[in-house]
């Protein structure tokens, strides 16, 4: 009996559905290589070598259909949300939005008759990330909530929307963010 | 003719015999008033003297004096690059503004008189290409001028713009009504 118990020791490893999915989806999260204002220079030093987005996985890619994640870095006009729209329906599901600095949360100082006043009114926004610009470091943690609610996320019949998955527990530090 | 030389404002007064003005309180470089009627030849006037080579068009604005009257003017900047001198061109405007286009006089008119019609509603008869350049083409309005609100008008996409006079319900127009 104990020699059965070591040959699979090493080789076999028990978890849940939700565990493994959640591990992969959150630990390669690709998002699209999109930048519409001067948050995208914060997101494009995040991706590099300073910073160095690639640790977690998230590495950019040039195309929606190879993405998993949306950053919408900079001001959404009303002429562009409908690009923005499409590029997001275009995306493969799971599918995830960071809305990247305070244009895209609320419009930011652009109050005007151009700009929409937050992301949130066009596309389900998973994940605020605040600053005008916000620091890499920001993104960084963005990345890093994202991931916490990938992973506190269940992949079971109850999910309705597997773009947008329920949190079925929030990580105490974090409450305000998600 | 060279770039040390005084500009010679009074050669453009001498061809243009009462129909253009010099506007005295302008100090930063010369300028003249022109009515829209004789915009075009003294555009030319400018371009081919060899006294001016005016080959650079550098820029058109709008500007709205609501309340006042003339309401509307148009500013143009030329650059003579070889010879270094700048020029700026008042040209006052009825409402509702129109204007001739120089589009056939230095091409890069096309674009900059496109945005002055875009945000202040100024035709530009004989443009061969007028069609709104930053706002979509369904945009209804002319955001620059003074009596539009700064907010825009309300609609799904811009809770805090004003109501628009008139209009019942707030009905988005243009590509963002339809993506949701």
């Amino acid at each position: 009996m104990g020699s059965l118990t070591d040959r699979y020791k090493d080789n076999v490893l028990f978890t849940t559905s939700d565990n493994i999915i959640n591990w992969s989806r959150r630990s390669s999260l690709w998002p699209e290589t999109f930048g519409i204002a001067c948050c995208a220079i914060e997101m494009i030093a995040a991706g590099c070598a300073r910073y160095d987005l690639d640790r977690f996985g998230v590495v950019f890619r040039p195309s929606p259909r190879q993405s998993d994640v949306m950053i919408i870095a900079g001001t959404v006009t009303k002429k562009m949300a409908p690009i923005i729209r499409r590029l997001y329906d275009q995306m493969p599901e799971p599918r995830y939005v960071i809305a990247m600095g305070t244009c895209a949360i609320s419009g930011g100082v652009y109050n005007t008759y151009s700009v929409v006043q937050g992301s949130d009114l066009f596309v389900p926004v998973d994940v605020h990330v605040a600053g005008c610009p916000p620091r890499p470091d920001a993104l960084l943690h963005g990345m890093v909530l994202l991931q916490e609610k990938i992973s506190a996320s269940r992949q079971s019949k109850q999910a309705q929307d597997s773009s947008m998955p329920p949190l079925t527990q929030q990580p105490a530090n974090i409450k305000e963010n998600v | 003719m060279s770039m040390s030389d005084p500009f010679p404002l009074e050669n453009i007064i001498d061809n243009f015999n009462g129909r253009v003005s010099v506007a005295a309180n302008v100090t930063d470089m010369p300028c003249v008033v022109v009515s829209p009627k004789n915009l075009v030849a003294l555009c030319l006037f400018l371009r081919d003297d060899q006294a001016f080579k005016f080959n650079f068009m550098a820029d058109i604005c709008g500007v709205d004096f609501y309340p006042n009257l003339p309401r509307y003017q148009l500013v143009y900047h030329l650059y003579s690059i070889s010879l270094g001198w700048r020029l700026r061109i008042k040209c006052p405007l009825d409402d509702p503004p129109t204007a001739p286009t120089i589009t056939h006089l230095w091409t890069t008119a096309n674009w900059h008189e496109r945005e002055a019609y875009d945000m202040f509603g100024i035709v530009f008869e004989d443009h061969p290409d007028l069609r709104r350049i930053y706002m979509w083409q369904e945009f209804e309005g002319w955001p620059m001028r003074r009596d539009f609100p700064l907010r825009g008008y309300k609609d799904k996409y811009n809770p805090f713009g004003a109501e628009r006079p008139g209009a019942a319900t707030s009905i988005t127009k243009g590509p963002i009504g339809d993506i949701l």
